[in-house]
């Protein structure tokens, strides 16, 4: 009975409409349902498996790599100590050219930390990812909860712990030596 | 240059403090401490007596630039040399920290040369 009061209702409404007002409503009719088949589509999407599992897969995948690298170096560390040691009992001149290799093989080592920074800003990308895919998936699916934005940074120095730059971009030290010779 | 004097080391990257404190042994410093971070740090800056400070930047739950001001700040720490040892190289970064009163700024990855060239300069002035 409703639907055939509707569909009357809708009849007599139609047949007051000029044409370009029949087309125009037709138009938001045909809009209304692509609105609507899209929310359908975004709240059935299966993103459960990417910010379930995928990325903190990723992101786990991401932390063993900086573990593996940081456990190498470690190691290396441990061996470079062992030839300090042994560098009393060695002839001078050997033992000079263990000090300048063992130097160089620490220097190198530093490489695990500037790794381990930009993996870190890598984890913190696909964190941010994750973060919005569930917002937006949130927004049409009641059951997902949102969860909360990060806080924003307080002080100045996290505010500008960015960490390593690109190496195209980065200023070298000779280059922050004269900026900070200019304030001399 | 005294290198006998107390050297506070500090770094998120146990690795980094390794290799830091390695590099010291180098250069004579013995008398090394290592914190992880700004808070830990500043607890054991304001328990002990030190003559360098050589920190990084990027370390929760304080950066080494909010150390620094903490140092700045403190009467008894004031005067005590800070080199900044980090891969922030970004100009406002520099800036902020020799606004703040760092000694000397270092840029990773550095070398040992370098860093003795630093600590020698700072030293110099304390």
């Amino acid at each position: 009975m409703l639907k055939v009061d509707r569909a009357q209702i809708a009849l007599n409404v139609m047949s007051g409409l000029n044409k370009t007002e029949a087309t125009l409503l037709q138009e938001l009719e045909a809009l209304g349902r692509l609105v609507s088949a899209a929310k359908e589509e975004i709240a059935a999407m299966r993103v459960e498996n990417v910010d379930a599992t995928h990325l903190p897969a990723a992101t786990d995948e991401l932390d063993e790599v900086v573990k593996s690298t940081a456990n190498a170096a470690n190691e290396i560390l441990d061996v470079c100590e062992t030839l300090e040691n042994l560098q009393p009992t060695l002839a001078p001149e050997a033992a000079d050219t263990v000090a300048v290799c063992v130097t160089r093989i620490y220097e190198a080592c530093a490489f695990q930390d500037i790794t381990g920074q930009r993996i870190g800003k890598v984890v913190n990308a696909l964190k941010q990812i994750e973060q919005r895919v569930r917002e937006t998936t949130g927004r049409y699916a009641p059951a997902a909860s949102l969860p909360a934005r990060s806080a924003p940074a307080r002080t100045e120095g996290e505010r500008l712990a960015n960490g390593p730059q690109p190496v195209a971009a980065a200023s070298s030290q000779a280059e922050i030596d004269a900026l900070l010779a200019s304030f001399d | 240059m005294d290198k006998n004097t107390n050297v506070l080391i500090v770094d998120d990257y146990k690795t980094m403090l390794r290799i830091i404190r390695n590099l010291l042994k180098q250069l004579d410093f013995n008398n090394v401490e290592e914190a992880t971070d700004g808070q830990e740090a500043l607890s054991k800056l304001r328990a002990g007596n030190f003559g360098l400070i050589i920190s990084d930047w990027n370390m929760e739950p304080m950066t080494g630039l909010d150390l620094l001001k903490e140092v700045r700040a403190d009467a008894r720490l004031k005067p005590i040399p800070f080199i900044m040892i980090t891969a922030e190289s970004k100009t406002e970064n520099v800036v902020a920290a020799r606004a703040a009163g760092v000694s000397n700024y270092i840029v990773k990855p550095f070398n040992a040369e370098t860093l003795r060239e630093k600590i020698e300069k700072v030293m110099a002035h304390a």
